[in-house]
This record gives C-alpha cells, sequence and structure tokens, in this order.
C-alpha cells in the first residue's frame, strides 16, 4: 500500500471521510444529520473569502502565529543531531490546541449555534475552546475525567476564569474517554442548538478532516520556516501523538515531500509489555471508538481497554484515523516512549534551552536519542513542541519527589 | 417472515401495539437474563431488545450504563450471550433482538456473529452507532441468513434519511423519540408518537417508538399510533432496585404485566 494524500483520492467535494479503511462516521441516527451540517457549512466557509480573512486575522493578531521556528543549539549538541524546534507552546493558551478552536468556534457562530461543548484531557483544549468562546461570546460547557481534574487543576481554574462550566466526568476510567463519552450525550441531547468542539483529529467525519485543515498552519509555516532558516527540508519530522491532532498539522506540511521522515510518539506508560500505556498504533487492534474505525486498546471481546499515560492528554485508548491509514502505508512511523523516559526529556529541555515543555510534547523529545543516532550529526529533525508544561509542575514534582524516596508510595 | 414481524402482525391483528422490552443481558448475570427473558415473554413482551454491553456507551443515560458496567464486571462477553440465547430458545418462542454497539461485533467478526446468532435462534440486530452507511457489512450477511436488521431514525432525521431507513428495514423501524440518551424525560410523547406514526404510514413499516416510555400510561399514550412501544430504562431500573436476582425476576414479571395494560387501541 501507498499513502495517497487526502486531496488527491478523491474530489475535495465527494470526501466522505474514509483515511484507506479508517475513518467514517460511527455514531447514534440523532447526530448524523447534524455532520451532514457540519460538514456542508465547512465547504461554504472554505470557499468564502471573508470567514478565511477573519480566521488568519485571529490566529495572526490575537493567537500570535505565525510561531517561530526555533535551532536549539545545545539540545543538538547532547542529542547528536541538528534539532529544531516548532514552537507551538508559544501560541495563545500555550498550545496548539487554540489553532483548532478558533477556526471551530467561528465555524459555529457563522452555523447559528448557541452553545458550544468540548472534551478535554490535559485541559489545554479545554482552556483554548473557553478562550476562543469567551473571545467570540458563546457560552461554553467542558468535559473532563475526574482524574484530569485532580492532575490539571491549574487548568480547570483557567477554565473558569474565562467563564467555562466544566463538567468533571468520574465514569470508567475517569479520562479523557469517558470525558468524550459524555461530551457525545451531552450533543446528542442538545444538538440542534450545540456545536461540539472536538479538540482532536479523532471522532466521526468531518471531524478528522477539520480539525487537520485548522492544525496544518503548523506544517504549512514550518515547512517554509526550514527552508529559509535550515536551508533544506527537514531529515524526519517527530510529534507526539495522543488523538494525534499536533502530528497531524505538522506532518500535513511535509506529507507529500517523500524524503521527509514522519514520526509519531506514543504513550507507553510503564511500558508496552506492562499492558499499562496508551498505545494502540504500537500495541492495540482495529476497532470502532468514538466515532471513528481506527486502532484502539481493546480486549479480544471488543471492549475498550483504560489506558495509561503520565501525560493526560496521551492517555487516550483511541487515535484518529488518518494516523492509522499512515502507519498501515508506511508513509509514518510510530514509536512509544514510557513515562519515565518522557519526565527525563521534560527536564532535559527544561535545563538545556530554558523551555519546560508539556509532558504531552516531551514523549517526542525522549525518542530524539534514538533518532539523532540513527540519522547522525548531519541529520536535521523538526519537533513539533505542542504545548507548554506550566500545567504538568504538580504531577512532575510529585514524580521526582516520589523518585527521591523509593520506599514512598507505588501508584 | 421472521419471528420479529410475526410478533408485530400478530399484535395488529390483536388490535394492539407491540410492546419490546429492553434487557441488558448479563445484569444481574447472564443465569438470571435467561429467566428475565422468559419472565417477560410470559408476561406478555412481544419483542425481547437483549443488550449486549459495550464499555462505552455513547447512547446510553445512565441506568443502562451502570447495568453494562455490572455486566461486563460479571464477565459477559458476545460469545456468552449467545450461549445464553441458545439455552432460553428452548424454552420460549418469543423474539430476541441484539442490540449494542459495533465495536464488540466488529471484534466478533461480523459474518462469524452472522451465523453463531441464527444458529443460536436470536432474530436480528440493532447496533446504535451503525448507521446504513457503514452497515453493509453486517447487513448483508443478515439478510442473507434472515435475520433482521433495524434501522433507527431520529426527530432530526432529513427525508432522504428517512427514506434510506424505509430501503434498508426488514422489519420494524426504531423511531427515537427525542434528541437525548436512553433513560431521558420525554417532553411531550405524544407529538413524538404522532411524528412516528406518520413514519410508519408513509414508509409502509411498523414503527417502534422508544426512549423516554417508561409508564403504563406512556405506553397508553404511544400505542394508538404506532405499531411497538419500547421500554427499556424502567426495566432496567426495576432490575437494579431488586435485592436479589429472583426479586429482580418478580419485579420485571410485574412491570411488564402492567405495561401491557396500555396497548389496546380500544
Amino acid at each position: 500500500m501507498r499513502y495517497v494524500p487526502r486531496l488527491m483520492q478523491v474530489p475535495e467535494a465527494a470526501f466522505a471521510g474514509r483515511y484507506g479503511p479508517y475513518g467514517g462516521r460511527y455514531v447514534a441516527e440523532t447526530l448524523m444529520p447534524a455532520l451532514d451540517e457540519l460538514t456542508r457549512a465547512y465547504r461554504e466557509s472554505q470557499a468564502d473569502p471573508a470567514f478565511q480573512a477573519e480566521l488568519a486575522s485571529l490566529l495572526h493578531h490575537y493567537a500570535g502565529r505565525e510561531t517561530p521556528v526555533y535551532f536549539a543549539s545545545r539540545l543538538s549538541e547532547i542529542v547528536g543531531s541538528r534539532i529544531w524546534l516548532k514552537r507551538e507552546d508559544l501560541c495563545h493558551t500555550g498550545a496548539h490546541k487554540v489553532n483548532n478552536t478558533i477556526g471551530q468556534v467561528l465555524l459555529a457562530k457563522r452555523m447559528g449555534k448557541t452553545r458550544i461543548i468540548a472534551e478535554t484531557g490535559a485541559g489545554q483544549h479545554g482552556v483554548a475552546t473557553a478562550t476562543s468562546c469567551a473571545l467570540m461570546g458563546l457560552p461554553c460547557e467542558v468535559y473532563m475525567g475526574a482524574e484530569d481534574v485532580r492532575r490539571q487543576a491549574p487548568n480547570v481554574r483557567r477554565m473558569e476564569l474565562l467563564g467555562a462550566k466544566v463538567h468533571s466526568v468520574s465514569a470508567g476510567s475517569a479520562t479523557l474517554k469517558d470525558a468524550m463519552n459524555e461530551a457525545l450525550r451531552d450533543w446528542v441531547t442538545n444538538v440542534r442548538t450545540t456545536h461540539y468542539c472536538v479538540g482532536s483529529v479523532a471522532g466521526p467525519h468531518p471531524y478528522p478532516m477539520i480539525v487537520r485543515d485548522f492544525q496544518a498552519v503548523i506544517g504549512r509555516e514550518s515547512r517554509a520556516q526550514m527552508l529559509e532558516q535550515a536551508g533544506k527540508l527537514p531529515d524526519a519530522v517527530v510529534a507526539c501523538v495522543g488523538g494525534g491532532s499536533n502530528a497531524i498539522g505538522i506532518f500535513a506540511g511535509f506529507i507529500e515531500d517523500e524524503t521527509v521522515r514522519l514520526i509519531g510518539v506514543e504513550a507507553a506508560g510503564e511500558g508496552i509489555e506492562t499492558g499499562r500505556h496508551a498505545a494502540p498504533l504500537t500495541a492495540g487492534g482495529v476497532g470502532v471508538l468514538h466515532g471513528a474505525k481506527s486502532y484502539v486498546l481493546q480486549t479480544p471481546d471488543g471492549q475498550i481497554v483504560e489506558a495509561h499515560s503520565i501525560s493526560a492528554g496521551l492517555d487516550y485508548p483511541g487515535v484518529g484515523p488518518e494516523h492509522a491509514w499512515l502507519k498501515d502505508t508506511g508513509r509514518a512511523q510510530y514509536v512509544a516512549v514510557t513515562d519515565d523516559a518522557a519526565l527525563e526529556a521534560f527536564l532535559q529541555l527544561c535545563r538545556t534551552e530554558g523551555i519546560i515543555p508539556a509532558l504531552e510534547t516531551s514523549h517526542a523529545f525522549a525518542y530524539l536519542p534514538a533518532l539523532a543516532e540513527e540519522l547522525g550529526a548531519d541529520a536535521d529533525i523538526l519537533v513539533c513542541l505542542s504545548g507548554r508544561g506550566d500545567k504538568d509542575l504538580e504531577t512532575v514534582l510529585q514524580k521526582l519527589k516520589e523518585r527521591a524516596e523509593p520506599s514512598g508510595p507505588h501508584r | 417472515m421472521g419471528r420479529i414481524a410475526d410478533a408485530f402482525a400478530r399484535a395488529r391483528t390483536e388490535n394492539r401495539a407491540a410492546l419490546v422490552i429492553y434487557l441488558c443481558a448479563g445484569d444481574p448475570d447472564l443465569k438470571t437474563t435467561e429467566e428475565l427473558i422468559v419472565a417477560a415473554a410470559e408476561a406478555g413482551a412481544d419483542v425481547i431488545e437483549l443488550g449486549v454491553p459495550f464499555s462505552d456507551p455513547t447512547a446510553d443515560g445512565p441506568a443502562i450504563q451502570r447495568a453494562a458496567e455490572r455486566s461486563l464486571r460479571g464477565g459477559t462477553t458476545l460469545a456468552k450471550v449467545l450461549d445464553t440465547v441458545r439455552v432460553v430458545r428452548r424454552r420460549t418462542n418469543v423474539p430476541i433482538l441484539l442490540f449494542g454497539y459495533y465495536n464488540p461485533i466488529l471484534g466478533y467478526g461480523e459474518q462469524r456473529l452472522v451465523d453463531d446468532a441464527a444458529q443460536s435462534g436470536a432474530d436480528g440486530f440493532l447496533v446504535v452507532d451503525l448507521p446504513p452507511e457503514e452497515s453493509a457489512g453486517l447487513r448483508g450477511p443478515a439478510i442473507e441468513k434472515g435475520l433482521d436488521f433495524i434501522p433507527l431514525l431520529a426527530p432530526t432525521s432529513s427525508p432522504e434519511r428517512i427514506a434510506q431507513a424505509g430501503r434498508v428495514a426488514t422489519s420494524f423501524i426504531y423511531y427515537v423519540s427525542m434528541t437525548g440518551v436512553t433513560g431521558s424525560q420525554a417532553t411531550d410523547l405524544r407529538s413524538a408518537a404522532e411524528r412516528a406514526g406518520a413514519l410508519q404510514r408513509e414508509l409502509g413499516r411498523p414503527v417502534a417508538l422508544g426512549f423516554g416510555v417508561k409508564t403504563t400510561g406512556d405506553v397508553a399514550t404511544v400505542a394508538p399510533y404506532v405499531d411497538g412501544v419500547v421500554v427499556g430504562s424502567a426495566v432496567v431500573r426495576a432490575i437494579e432496585d431488586a435485592p436479589t436476582p429472583e426479586a429482580a425476576v418478580t419485579a420485571a414479571r410485574a412491570l411488564v404485566s402492567e405495561l401491557v395494560k396500555g396497548l389496546p387501541r380500544r
């Protein structure tokens, strides 16, 4: 199989949300008309210069785009290849999520929706949605797993300050998957008035397409920036993958450049072999979760298994369907790194470059030594620095404390 | 004609709606599920919707979510649900519709499931997150084996989607009375029933209305307009509230005996 970019498979207007065998729309009948309506409205907005101008203006003046590409010289020396960082952590709200939420909330307003809901894991998408709603004057409700409410408390406060109502979800594993279940239940109930602002390239069509398109700005910018600053395309592009939106966004800029390797880094949690991980592409199977066919973590009986990761944003048993197709076709490779490796990479970036990355993002950094060893000193590696880590301080400090007291409680 | 279509036809000749009762397989355990199916049938249920539990039931409200969690904790699998159907089929002729979500079906294998379901004595499939456009892999084999595929319609369904449901239906069509999850409070059941009745006339297929039907009064409100009435969460709650499996069977039998009083069309 060879990966064929989406836009080359079928005419844009006829694209039905299939990435090879993946994607589709596995949702209750009640939601099907809403997905049709959203698809139509999105197409119209794409063809509307006024909408595109407003989006571009907000991304520039409000969200702070374009974000820099920065050559990380000290990290490069340690790692052994030339490392370039796409600084999505410098976006307003501190992560790439705002690229998508500004687009979707703008679209919801255009559709005449009067209420926005969202799910969130790390809270970055929740904060970005709450921010976009405050900006555009729409009420916002965010579903968040009770476990994540605990470990990402600063982001809960942020959402509340921004005027959003945060619903703590205690069902199941009380993390991102369960938050998404609850958001879907809200949407099926209030579908006529409400837009569901999905935060990743997951969910039923058209969400994986819409979120990818809004995040593709990362890849477009960084391709031009690499050509200008490095004088060449990168040899590899690396990004962390939970649902996979920052990865798809940066991959989008390079997907047709066949010399550029694309590498997604999943969360191996406590280790793939322990079964306590969040790496469906690495160690899952094909299934249907939250409206799309893709790789999922599941039992042999087709029950979804709880994911485990130190990073709330990667703690999800599914992944966007386009990643599944990129994997099967070999256009992208997927690897996984453990909680401990991510934590080491987190600390290393703090001290070598003065940048506190999100724990999600730290997974991408944790793979750099292995990749550099393979590619050598002459290679240019572009990393998507998808978000800042202020929200993770408590988790990190707690982990370091546990480590300092080896007799202390294990989780 | 299959058992499900027979049941609807029989109810019609008796000038009443058919009563469809939802049970979550394996709640509280599969042995009790067998007794619950027999009891519900004896008390007057015309069709059993046998819920196959799923870890992430996004179309269900709290009552059925809890039932699914209890069932999964007890180790229920799709294979064991089929075993239960096989055993109970020796005791009752009531049509049994397998009701659930797509992922366990995909994992089991669609063709294999159809073969095993037919062999066990199940009568059809209703998969809440499998709209007609994604359903060919299950629907085709099911029809070939003489099993029913039940499409859903909702208040939001467009004319094109209504026509599509009419085309793919083999026996009845399930009309979701409101935008919401199972177990929600109905706001205007009569209007929903009128709407479902209009769909039934338009499509020339029996329509069963579900979601928000809890009491005999609710059944009586809906029965004049459509050929079928579905009660789910109310039955699941009665089972949940019972202190023992035996009491659950008694409670379910009593509730169904009560609900059937709402079926006649005078």
